[in-house]
Parts: structure tokens; C-alpha cells; sequence
């Protein structure tokens, strides 16, 4: 278990084992998919307590201009993503999307503003293409992958009491704030965010201290380790999208329902419209619509409904509508969760669909996301 | 009464022609905790090899699979409200489905205890 030669692993694979994890391959990466107290504890502690996870397989990248300037990084960078970097603070972080000509994603990531550069965390299956990307256009930039630093994420509502312990400036931090924090005599790259839709810090330190810091962290009693199994029933509860499942090169940031992400000084009309790939379908998306969007959807009965389950208008599956891109049992509601594209005009909170499973119907309702109320510190 | 394991991790507990057939503590470990079990209809016939139910965590549905030819006689009906009982008592209260055996002589080819705990390991 965990040996598999041909797989990478994180600075805190040992103590993963030490904690039992039971070890999968992801992302090419040996993983810990869950801990000895199984994915429906880990998420309900991460919901009431303070969960501990490690995505040191996410790509870190530091991302400088050569002429040294941040601005420029910065407008460099909205060449590829239709966020507004430029106007990112230092210190604040601020979540976008590469996309493609077609108005696709190709991923989507984290970008943080530091004084000089910014600093970019992107997905782990992503990370080698992302990096190939920015080279290839950002000719007046320097990428940097970062693969000697880890980065561990503290969720829940007890994380801020945890990390305050620790420094008391983790407190006064808002959503999406980043800061210096000495962790333990440990400098860390701390932001207030995550994906389980709880209050929380992701946390970047170099790889040679991650587990120093991971075991002073876990000295709490509050703070149990989670694997990515509760993750992802975390993520999928609160609305997010799983690159690869929910959103990838064939689905656009406004299908997506991800148009909060885009600054209005990027849409028509703004003081930088346009001007990254795919950039006329989406503004004209922004402007005229979609055919389809990402819902969420709550099914009846216990029986999750999964990833590839074809949505029908009609109890007698006669009328395909749309795919359920992602779907398990959510552990907070007790009940099966999904999100799904459904064509826009059955695409409204409150609409009865109908998903197949095992070749019958199952009722399911559109719902607004998030499923579970978000829990930012905003 | 007889116990008799397969390789696929489910136990089958045969008294005259009749089974009850459940999953081993090592494939409820291998599961985690259950959310939701469906078991076919009583009368259906199954040839070895088919499903029988269908076991799903949070993260993934399985398949139980009928370990030798017959006819669902009665699935476990309290699972309906209590899935997690195959979780924490596998091999109990948390049986799957009966069974009625169309072919005894397919149990010679099962394993007893002593073989399945060293296929297990």
C-alpha cells in the first residue's frame, strides 16, 4: 500500500502511513483517499470541527515579469484568463480559469498577488500543461514551478481558533486574504480559503518543514487529518466544480455558471474587455446567454446518482435534458448530491428532472448552489 | 449449516438448498461505511457471476455478485433504512440477500474460512 514506484509522493507521505491512510493513485500522485475513520466522519468533522488535508500535488508557480514589474505579470497573465489580475491587491487572492479559443477551461486555479510576482496554484493532473502554456505565451514572464514547497489546507469552524494558536493574525484575516504566518518558528504562505465551502486556510510551506508544521497542526485536538475522499464530498456539497468532472476544454466559464469570476473590467464595455482566448464566445455568452448551465440537483430517495448519469425532462427517460457531471451521497444532508448540465430552459431552481440509474428513473430537483450553505469568512 | 467464501469477498452461509449470502468484514473494510444497498427482486433467477445488489459508499457504487447459480429469495430489508449495518456487521445482521441454490454442486468450488482468511492474507 503506498508503494507503487511509478507514482510521486507528497513531503507528508509518511505520515500519511502513520495515520493510516489508506493510499490511492491520483493524479499520479499516491494519495491518501481516506483515514481509519472513513469518508462520512472525516466530512462531518471537517463541518463541525477542523479538518487537515494535504494538496502538496497541486502545482505551485510563481509567475514574474521580467521587467520585474507586477503589473505587467499581471497583464500578462489576463492574456489567459478572463479574470481581472491587474486589479488584484497585494496580499488578496482572487480564483479564475486558463481557457481555450473555444471558450473552454483548460483548468482552473488560485492566483495570489505578492509584492513583485504572483503566485498561482493550479490542479496536479494540470500543472505539467499549465506550465507548458504560460512558457509558450508568456514570453515576457518567468514561470517558475515551486515543487519544493507543500501545501496543506485547515478547514472547518474551528480552523481560525487552531491557526490563531499559532499567530494571532490568522484571526483578523477575510476571505480570499493572504498572509505571512509563523506556523511553530515556521514562515508559511497562509490564504483564508479552501474548497470544502467552510471557513478555512490554505497553507504553503517549504517541503522540508510541511510535515513539522502538519504534526504541531494535528497537535490540536480539534483538527483531525481528512483524505480526498470527504474532499470531494466537501467540494461537491458546496458547489464547486472538479476540474475534469464539472468543468474541462468543452465547457466555458459562463456554462459553468463561473461568470462570477469574470470582473466587469473584462466583459464588454470594461476598461480591459476581452483580450484572453476564447474571449468572443464567452462575452457573447455573457451578453446573449447559453444553451445549457451547471446546476446542482438533489435526488430522492438514498441512491446517489453519479458522474455520466443521463437527465431527462420526462419521468419515461424520453427526453434527454442533460448529464450528471458529478454525484455521491452528501454526508451533511444525508441524502444523495449531484451537479449536472441540464439545457437552460429546464435549468431553473425547483425543476423536476428525472436522472437514469441502473436503466430506471430517479426524481431529481434542481437546486441552487451551493447545496450547503458556504461558510466564508467574508 | 455450511459457510463457504469467494474470491470475490462475499460469504455464503448454506443450510439445505437455501444461502444467505453477505460480504466479508475485508470487503466492508474495503467499502467503507455504506449509504445505500439495493437488492434485485425476489424471484429473480441468477446465473453465477451476475448481480445480485448493488452496495454504494459515498464515493462509489459495487456490485454483489451471485457467487453460484439460483433464485433471489428475499433481500434484507431493513438495509433500506439501515445500510451501515453491512459496514459494521458484515457477516450478521448486515446479510444481503437469500437464496435458493439451483446448482449445490457450484459449492464445491467456494473456499471455507481457512482458505479465504490465506487468499486475504
Amino acid at each position: 500500500m503506498g508503494t507503487d514506484s511509478s507514482l510521486l509522493y507528497t513531503p507528508l507521505h509518511s505520515l500519511h502511513l502513520d495515520f493510516g491512510g489508506k493510499m490511492v493513485p491520483f493524479a499520479g500522485y499516491s494519495m491518501p483517499l481516506q483515514y481509519a475513520d472513513g469518508i462520512m466522519a472525516e466530512h462531518r468533522h471537517v463541518r463541525t470541527h477542523a479538518g487537515l488535508f494535504d494538496v502538496s500535488h497541486m502545482g505551485q508557480v510563481r509567475l514574474r515579469a521580467r521587467s520585474g514589474r507586477v503589473e505587467d505579470a499581471a497583464l500578462a497573465l489576463e492574456r489567459l484568463v478572463p479574470a481581472d489580475i491587474v486589479a488584484l491587491k497585494p496580499n488578496r487572492q482572487r480564483y479564475t480559469q486558463f481557457t481555450n479559443p473555444a471558450g473552454g477551461i483548460l483548468d482552473d486555479l488560485m492566483v495570489i498577488a505578492q509584492e513583485d510576482c504572483l503566485l498561482l496554484v493550479v490542479n496536479a493532473a494540470c500543472k505539467q500543461a499549465d506550465i507548458a502554456h504560460m512558457q509558450a505565451r508568456l514570453d515576457d514572464c518567468v514561470v517558475e514551478p515551486l515543487p519544493e514547497r507543500a501545501l496543506l489546507a485547515l478547514q472547518g469552524p474551528q480552523a481560525e481558533e487552531v491557526l490563531a494558536g499559532f499567530d494571532p493574525k490568522a484571526a483578523p484575516m477575510r476571505f480570499m486574504d493572504v498572509c505571512t504566518l509563523n506556523i511553530g518558528g515556521v514562515d508559511c504562505l497562509v490564504s483564508r480559503s479552501g474548497y470544502t465551502g467552510e471557513d478555512g486556510y490554505e497553507i504553503s510551506v517549504s517541503a522540508a518543514q510541511a510535515e513539522h508544521v502538519a504534526r504541531l497542526l494535528l497537535g490540536n485536538p480539534h483538527v483531525k487529518l481528512i483524505g480526498l475522499g470527504a474532499r470531494d464530498s466537501l467540494r461537491l456539497e458546496a458547489g464547486l466544480c472538479l476540474y475534469g468532472a464539472d468543468i474541462d476544454e468543452t465547457t466555458t466559464p459562463v456554462e459553468a455558471g463561473l461568470e462570477w469570476s469574470i470582473q466587469k473590467s473584462r466583459r464588454a464595455g470594461g476598461v480591459r474587455a476581452g483580450g484572453f482566448d476564447g474571449a468572443d464566445i464567452i462575452l457573447d455568452q455573457l451578453a446573449n446567454g447559453v444553451t445549457r448551465r451547471r446546476v446542482g440537483l438533489l435526488p430522492t430517495g438514498r441512491a446517489p446518482v453519479r458522474h455520466g448519469a443521463p437527465l431527462f425532462a420526462d419521468a419515461a427517460l424520453q427526453s434527454p435534458v442533460g448529464v450528471v457531471t458529478s454525484g455521491a451521497f452528501g454526508p451533511t444532508l444525508e441524502a444523495p448530491v449531484a451537479m449536472g448540465y441540464v439545457a437552460t430552459p429546464h435549468a431553473a431552481t425547483g425543476v423536476e428532472l428525472t436522472a437514469e440509474l441502473r436503466g430506471r428513473g430517479v426524481p431529481a430537483r434542481v437546486a441552487s448552489l451551493p447545496l450547503v450553505p458556504a461558510r466564508f469568512k467574508r | 449449516m455450511t459457510l463457504y467464501f469467494t474470491n470475490e469477498h462475499e460469504w455464503l452461509r448454506v443450510d439445505g438448498d437455501t444461502a444467505v449470502v453477505g460480504i466479508t468484514q475485508h470487503a466492508a473494510d474495503e467499502l467503507g461505511e455504506l449509504v445505500f444497498v439495493e437488492t434485485r427482486p425476489a424471484g429473480t433467477q441468477v446465473k453465477a457471476g451476475e448481480a445480485v445488489a448493488v452496495v454504494e459508499s459515498v464515493k462509489a457504487a459495487s456490485d454483489i455478485y451471485a457467487p453460484v447459480d439460483g433464485e433471489i429469495v428475499e433481500g434484507n430489508a431493513a438495509l433500506a433504512d439501515n445500510p451501515a449495518v453491512v459496514s459494521t456487521d458484515p457477516q450478521g445482521e448486515g446479510w444481503i440477500v437469500k437464496f435458493r441454490l439451483s446448482n449445490p454442486a457450484q459449492l464445491d468450488g467456494l473456499m471455507d474460512a481457512a482458505a479465504y482468511a490465506a487468499f486475504v492474507g
